[in-house]
């Protein structure tokens, strides 16, 4: 009745299996999609330091306005060069496969 | 300075030429020749929605009032998008596959079609975003007075401008908005009118910064270092709003109602996602570039005391710079409208398909096969909402009286919409989230939100301030922005701390502890797992006659050409001829998902099931059967009854058709008793008179002998001919009986006297007389020729040297028995059985009869309502014959 069981019956005659293993093109867009699933969290990290900062009630010395801006959109900057690279990558190298195709890797 | 006519002028020119440009739109996309109307840029241009006026002008006013942290409201959605892979990718798929209209139709969708949840939501949502109208209202107002204080001829009247704004804006998204009826479909016009909105507060941001930062301050290096050396110059932030709003805004982001248009309702190609998951945040960087610059720069240059919301304005204003204070207006006049445009539009859809189509719905009694169109009433009921949530805004905006308290709005509206975020979530990527799980987090989370919150924060005395000194009741861990006595907390961090966890919490705890009902489960696999399958829930069970109530039904939704078209398509499909497809399943589901795209999914799901009748409740049953374990015993225990009943009837066939081989087998041998029967008197009788007529010379005795032997046969077989008939006569039960009084022993004396007269061996018989005077009322003949019959077999077959027979009387309750017993050696034990059948004879050597005469007296004896049996344990044959004394009683 539903399409998606929540115990897989493993039926080997109806599902195929894919390759265990993908050759090299697919191999490095996963990892490439890898890598574009990780940079959120890593843009979280970098947007988090400022936090770490020292801020004026404790600091006789703090942060100049101007270099938090410069950190703030040099690592905002970064983030959209490097999405841009992962999604072209991707697509580039998705091109002869489905980009939105199945997850498993 | 330009006056506030120019002012009017140009932006009635603006107004006119978004018209035209969204007409335009439409017009080209009807075509079908606008490959760039569908293009990434557009897609990533109309996101920009997510900046509104408040973005445009506070940005700058957030800056000079806390310093960086403005930027958090940009980094939230930058992070959102920089991750589509994560959930954007997901919630576009799901919102293409199942053709959602809005937020509130997505999690109606995916908690079981709920319309409960979906009324939840958009309640929540016109609550969030109306004082958030009310905001734009007042930045274009506020806007406008800043070029009226300027201009000489002040005629301005502030509340007659928000008015005439508020209604050009209402008239602009009913023209545009509610074009076709379709939410799914893409409103091209509004999309490309956004979009050439994002592109002039862009250039406009962008123009007054460089003038800031080139024209005024002289270089990157200088504005810098005025930078650092303004008030705002150092390095202060409070941390937990930092963290808190930033990750407000990347959940504002998604669940925002507008933003979920043009994201999700709008998009039309995923793959659009990829492009702007860069170009998104580039805008975004770019909008919040030269902000800290112009808020740096207009604290400089400007009095103290004046508004920082409006250095955007003011500052090339006070430079004399016109025309660049102008694009400056068109971009905050771009940013307020496209906002306001888009989201009445997913506010009107929401409240039209959750609230006003279901209650009209069920104003009609009739239900889905109401007579009339009802696309003429979604598409008025859409409208009317968007009057009536531009006139919310604008009342809003008149009882708030505008100012500081409106300011605050906009993150206030966020933390409110935030919480549609754990149920949101959850329904994307755990399946055992459940409607009521997802009802009880959004409830928790509203009421707290609107606790600690909206109703301290709007201003005004709704919040009393003994409430806030002492808490609820007087209770101090109820205090609305010290819940549980945590002091010391920014409010905003305090609030959504609060309500976001107590929100999860609720949805996760009665989500584990409830079951989910067999639609939500199925529905929760489709969302989840949407990439591995992207069909819809089945179950709908139609028959021929339904299609064409649908196809009534679907004219009056989709339009009578659009639903032919469907149905036709559809019946091609299914390879038949005809323009009636046949209501299978599948076509069912497409055409579900088909009316979803027009009033929402839970309407659509209640409108079929109106048609199809009673199916979502079949589909409910089917899935039971089949998810559930206790319902799958329940169903083969069923079947196991069903198949012992088959078993059973099977059983009685078998026996059925036994009994029928059984008598087939017994007529077959009747038969042939019978002709054998017949035919040795008839032998004989044919022989001796072949005998008689052809032999000439034959003594007088010879032929006496032989006349007597044919008169004995044919008095043999004449004999046999009656016991057959007699018998066929008792057998079908046509036998009148003649009743009559008389004594037991009277009948036993006729009975010995016929049965021994002519015999040549002389029995004894033992009587008892005394028990023999028993009055009886019966068929004495007939009983009289049982008896005879079973005395003849005694004198017949007792093969005792001095046979003698006993008959002995008694009544054994309430019957008269009499039994009849003689001293030879009875009848062998394997033939007692067969001894009362048709032609049944004990010794083939000493047949006498035809061996008709106890069947005779067995059939004779069950219809006077008795019976005859073989008596075992006796040493001769013996027989007992039974009746009912009852006749007896009778008689006296």
């Amino acid at each position: 009745m539903t399409d998606q069981p929540e115990i897989d019956p493993g039926d080997p005659g109806q599902v195929s299996h894919p390759p265990v293993f993908l050759e090299r093109q697919g191999y490095r867009r996963r990892r490439l999609m890898d890598a574009a699933r990780l940079l959120p969290l890593i843009g979280a990290g970098l947007f988090a330091i400022p936090l770490l900062w020292p801020g004026t009630d404790e600091t006789d010395a703090p942060y100049s306005l101007s270099s938090a801006i410069t950190y703030i959109f040099g690592t905002w900057a970064g983030l959209i060069v490097l999405a841009a690279v992962f999604g072209y990558g991707a697509r580039r190298l998705g091109r002869s496969s489905d980009i939105a195709g199945s997850e498993p890797d | 300075m330009a006056s506030l006519n120019v002012l009017v002028l140009v932006c009635l020119g603006y107004v006119a030429l978004l018209f035209l440009v969204a007409f335009a739109a439409d017009r080209l996309a009807a075509t079908g020749r606008s490959t760039w109307l569908r293009s990434p840029l557009i897609y990533t241009l109309s996101l920009s929605i997510y900046c509104t006026a408040w973005t445009f002008y506070g940005a700058v006013g957030y800056a000079a009032r806390s310093g960086l942290e403005f930027v958090t409201i940009y980094v939230g959605p930058t992070l959102v998008m920089i991750g589509w892979w994560w959930g954007l990718r997901k919630l576009v798929r799901i919102g293409r596959s199942q053709r959602v209209t809005s937020i509130a139709d997505l999690i109606s969708s995916r908690y079981g079609k709920s319309n409960t949840l979906a009324i939840c939501v958009t309640i929540l949502a016109v609550i969030g975003v109306t004082p958030y109208i009310a905001l734009q209202l007042q930045s274009i107002t506020l806007s406008f007075s800043i070029f009226a204080e300027a201009d000489p001829q002040n005629s301005y009247n502030e509340i007659a401008s928000v008015f005439w704004v508020a209604a050009g804006l209402a008239v602009f998204a009913i023209l545009f908005g509610t074009r076709n009826l379709d939410a799914n479909e893409r409103h091209h016009g509004v999309v490309t009118a956004v979009a050439i909105e994002a592109v002039v507060k862009l250039i406009a941001l962008l123009a007054v910064g460089i003038f800031v930062v080139w024209g005024i301050a002289g270089g990157v290096g200088p504005t810098m270092a005025r930078i650092d050396a303004s008030e705002i110059g150092q390095w202060n932030i409070d941390r937990g709003r930092w963290a808190t709003i930033t990750f407000l805004a990347a959940a504002a982001f998604v669940c925002l109602p507008r933003m979920f248009q043009v994201m999700v309702v709008e998009n039309d190609d995923e793959r659009h996602l990829r492009t702007a998951a860069w170009a998104f945040p580039l805008y975004l960087l770019l909008m919040s570039l030269f902000v800290v610059p112009i808020a740096v720069v207009g604290l400089d240059l400007m009095p103290e005391g004046s508004n920082p919301d409006l250095f955007v304005l003011t500052v090339p204003l006070s430079q004399g710079q016109q025309g660049l204070a102008m694009l400056s207006f068109l971009g905050g006049f771009s940013s307020a409208t496209s906002m306001v445009i888009v989201a009445a539009m997913a506010l009107s859809t929401m409240v039209s398909n959750h609230i006003v189509m279901p209650i009209w719905l069920s104003a009609q009694g009739t239900g889905a096969s109401v007579s009339g169109d009802v696309r003429s009433v979604v598409l008025l009921a859409r409208r009317v909402s968007i009057a009536v949530i531009m006139a919310f805004g604008y009342f809003y905006y008149r009882l708030s009286g505008g100012g500081a308290a409106l300011a605050a709005i906009g993150l206030i509206a966020f933390a409110g919409i935030a919480q549609i975020l754990p149920a949101l979530v959850g329904g994307l990527f755990w399946r055992g989230a459940t409607r009521s799980g997802a009802l009880a987090g959004l409830t928790v989370g509203f009421v707290l939100w609107l606790y600690t919150l909206l109703l301290p924060g709007i201003g005004g005395e709704v919040m009393p301030a003994s409430v806030m000194q002492n808490g609820l009741f007087g209770l101090s861990w109820l205090k609305p922005q010290a819940l549980f006595g945590i002091e010391g907390l920014d409010p905003m961090v305090h609030s959504v701390m609060w309500s976001l966890s107590l929100n999860v919490a609720a949805f996760c705890v009665v989500s584990l502890f409830g079951f989910p009902s067999p639609i939500e489960r199925l529905q929760g696999a489709q969302f989840v797992n949407v990439f591995d399958h992207s069909a819809g829930p089945r179950g709908w069970v139609g028959s021929v006659a339904q299609s064409e109530d649908l196809m009534i039904m679907s004219q009056r939704i989709l339009g009578a050409h659009e639903a032919q078209v469907f149905f036709h398509a559809e019946a091609q499909r299914q390879g038949g001829r005809g323009h009636l497809p046949e209501p299978t399943p599948k076509f069912l589901e497409r055409l579900e998902r088909e009316l979803a795209g027009s009033v929402g999914a839970a309407t659509a799901h209640a409108m079929i099931g109106q048609i199809v009748g009673g199916s979502s409740v079949s589909v409910e049953d089917l899935l039971a059967v089949a998810d559930e374990s206790a319902q799958l015993l329940e169903y083969s225990s069923q079947l196991e009854a069903k198949s012992d009943e088959l078993s059973r009837t099977a059983r009685q066939l078998r026996e059925a058709n036994e009994k029928l081989t059984q008598i087939s087998l017994q007529k077959d041998a009747f038969l042939s008793q019978v002709s054998h029967e017949l035919r040795t008197p008839m032998t004989s009788i044919r022989a001796f008179s072949e005998i008689l007529r052809d032999t000439e010379e034959l003594s007088p005795d010879e032929q006496t002998r032989y006349a007597t032997i044919i008169h004995d046969e044919a008095l043999r077989l004449t004999r046999l001919l009656d016991d057959l008939l007699d018998l066929s006569v008792l057998e079908n039960g046509q036998v009148n009986l003649n009743m009559d009084d008389g004594l037991l022993t009277e009948v036993l004396d006729r009975a010995i006297s016929t049965a021994m007269t002519g015999a040549s061996r002389q029995m004894r018989i033992l009587r008892t007389q005394g028990d023999e005077r028993i009055p009886v009322h019966s068929d004495l003949d007939r009983l009289t020729q049982v008896f005879i019959n079973l005395i003849a077999n005694a004198r017949k077959y007792c093969d005792a040297p001095a046979p003698e027979l006993t008959i002995r009387v008694h009544q054994i309750a309430g019957k008269v028995v009499v039994d009849m017993i003689d001293n030879g050696n009875g009848i062998p034990h394997d033939s007692r059985k067969l001894v009362f059948e048709k032609f049944a004879r004990v010794s083939a050597e000493r047949a006498g009869g035809a061996g008709l005469g106890l069947a005779i007296c067995s059939e004779i004896m069950q219809r006077l309502g008795g019976d005859i049996t073989y008596l075992n344990g006796h040493q001769g044959a013996a027989f007992r014959v039974s009746f009912p004394a009852s006749y007896q009683l009778a008689a006296q």
